[in-house]
């Protein structure tokens, strides 16, 4: 593997953006109502300022339906595969993943109770969801934490102890709604990106990019957290300040996305990996890998979710363990 | 450049792990700290470093308090080479290495190495003997190579003033050597202050300027080999009976423990 250098990270992100673009094109062609294609390219180049002759009902399916599914998919992804990595980085293992951590599961709870007590009011969803992806994320990192940072086993025990109580405690909070609503709130709990709300969508979109953003600037930090807390504050790292910064980001991108989509699984610890895999471990380039990487995976398999039963549809999180089931297996036995 | 401590104590709980040392550091001199197991040596280490709260007493880095310098600028000037790297992920030598530079980076996060700092792993690698394997991944070293890059990267800093963990317990003799004289040829030229936690009482006594003997975290002796490494001073702290002669070839003082016959 060579070092990673300035160009090597620009080269690797600009194609993995370009793809991202073409992705988002590409998928939002794709459905159960069928589009007449050279005229919804043209209506996509023109930013839905034009109709290029697309009836009302296909520009609203293109632009009120399909397009912001797929963005919400995509800062989805970003979000969740941002954090795996700072959550890999903190925790020092490369199986951290919020979802098998139990954390997405905070953030559900967080969401849960902003719907039951303040459901008209949106933007308490991302605000608790958030709180409740924090408490998590400490009680996670405070449960595996041991001299020689967290070993696969404590970690995933951790993960199970958090995950369960959640669990619990969703199962509380479920019964208090009224039925109705139940079964459109298992479908969200196992990740669903039917719901992009127009108010919390750019919020989203934000939280990603800031997030991966402020992770990437702290990258050199990371790369030495990685090998560990006190090598690290022995090289001169700010170990207390990255740790809490790395929490709150991760946490902020969990919540954010949990909010508005459920509980998807496995982006973290695939996308991650992947990134690793084909670029090395340094942060500088991995973790914006990650980022577009995991807005392309989730767009990809929300497509399938949506097409592969048509015109029923999965929630994408199912699709997402169909995949990050057997890699975590794989890592495990590595690990 | 100097690294002082005065009085220092340190305490876990109520247990006191370090009490009352007051060690001085400068550059061209080596100074050893030994003592038995739980002696306190490790502790006075991460203390003298920043890295433990002290409960009393100070540590004074060019004669300011560690607590008032920010990280990056102590790890200029300190570094630490540890007994074990903790290998999760696949990094190479070289980029491990490299990590030795971060406190010279621009800014704290982001940034990339610049050729200065290309050439000064470059060239601390190959001191410690491993431009060979410089492209491989540290986890697929041996023990005494992983110990190797851990002392590259500590020189890899630059810093003047080196604090070493037990570096050459995973090490055959031939790079025992060769680590230990890094140490010492920086130290003859006066460009580095070096402090060397070990149980090799003969390494201490061949290699280091002064010694410092701790035992149950007080100063039982600091001062030159000879004076320290006298047998009835090292029987009331090991416990144990030691023969002390002259090394036949630097005329050092010579240990050699002295184990009773066991009779059933």
């Amino acid at each position: 593997m060579n070092r990673v250098t300035l160009r090597k990270t620009i080269v690797a992100c600009a194609v993995l953006a370009a793809a991202l673009l073409l992705a988002i094109v590409l998928t939002s062609l794709v459905g159960s109502e069928s589009l007449p294609v050279p005229a919804s390219l043209c209506a996509l180049a023109s930013f839905g300022t034009s109709t290029c002759g697309l009836t009302q009902d296909q520009f609203d399916i293109l632009f009120q339906i399909r397009l912001p599914r797929i963005l919400l998919a995509a800062a989805v992804g970003g979000s969740l595969a941002t954090a795996g990595a700072g959550y890999q980085a903190l925790l020092r293992n490369p199986l951290a993943e919020p979802y098998l951590l139990g954390i997405s599961n905070g953030a559900a709870v967080g969401t849960m109770i902003a719907l039951v007590f303040f459901g008209a009011v949106e933007w308490t969803r991302p605000i608790l969801a958030f709180s409740g992806a924090l408490v998590a994320t400490f009680a996670v990192y405070q449960l595996a934490r041991g001299r020689a940072g967290a070993t696969p086993e404590r970690l995933i025990l951790a993960g199970v102890i958090v995950t369960t109580f959640l669990s619990s405690v969703i199962v509380f909070v479920t019964v208090m709604m009224d039925a109705t609503r139940i079964r459109s709130f298992t479908f969200w709990l196992l990740g669903d990106l039917s719901g992009a709300s127009k108010t919390l969508l750019p919020v989203t979109i934000l939280i990603a990019i800031a997030g991966a953003l402020a992770l990437t600037l702290h990258a050199r930090s990371l790369n030495l957290l990685m090998l560990g807390e006190r090598d690290a504050f022995d090289l001169g790292v700010e170990v207390g300040r990255v740790r809490i910064l790395v929490f709150l980001v991760a946490s902020l991108l969990v919540g954010s996305s949990v909010a508005a989509s459920g509980s998807v699984g496995y982006v973290g610890l695939v996308v991650p990996h992947l990134a690793r895999l084909s670029l090395g471990s340094d942060n500088r380039i991995s973790i914006p890998a990650a980022a577009l990487g995991g807005a392309l995976f989730v767009i990809v398999a929300d497509t399938v979710a949506r097409t592969i039963i048509a015109p029923r549809e999965l929630p994408v999180g199912a699709i997402t363990a169909l995949i990050g089931a057997p890699l975590f297996i794989y890592l495990l036995r590595r690990a | 450049m100097s690294l002082e401590a005065r009085d220092l104590t340190v305490s876990y709980d109520d247990r006191i792990a370090v009490a009352d040392v007051t060690l001085s550091l400068k550059q061209g001199e080596i100074t050893a700290i030994i003592g038995p197991n739980g002696a306190g040596k490790s502790t006075l280490l991460r203390t003298l470093n920043g890295q433990l709260p002290r409960s009393s007493g100070a540590v004074l880095l060019d004669g300011e308090p560690i607590e008032r310098l920010n990280r990056r600028s102590i790890s200029r000037r300190i570094a630490v080479v540890a007994q074990e790297a903790e290998l999760r992920f696949p990094v190479t030598v070289l980029e491990f290495v490299l990590g030795g530079r971060f406190a010279w980076a621009t800014h704290s996060g982001w940034g990339w190495e610049t050729e200065r700092d290309l050439d000064v792993a470059e060239s601390v690698i190959r001191e410690t003997e491993l431009t060979e394997l410089s492209a491989r991944l540290m986890s697929e070293l041996s023990g005494g190579e992983r110990q190797r890059a851990l002392m590259a990267r500590a020189l890899a800093t630059e810093a003047p003033i080196l604090l070493l963990d037990e570096p050459t317990a995973n090490l055959d003799l031939s790079h025992q050597a060769t680590l230990l004289s890094l140490v010492r040829v920086r130290s003859n030229q006066n460009r580095i202050a070096a402090l060397v936690v070990t149980h090799d009482i003969n390494l201490a006594s061949e290699f280091a300027d002064y010694i410092l003997l701790m035992k149950q975290g007080r100063t039982v002796h600091y001062g030159r080999p000879a004076e320290v490494l006298r047998p009835e001073i090292l029987q009331d702290v090991f416990q144990i009976r030691v023969l002390v002669d002259a090394h036949p070839v630097t005329g050092g003082p010579r240990i050699t423990p002295v184990h009773e016959p066991i009779r059933d």
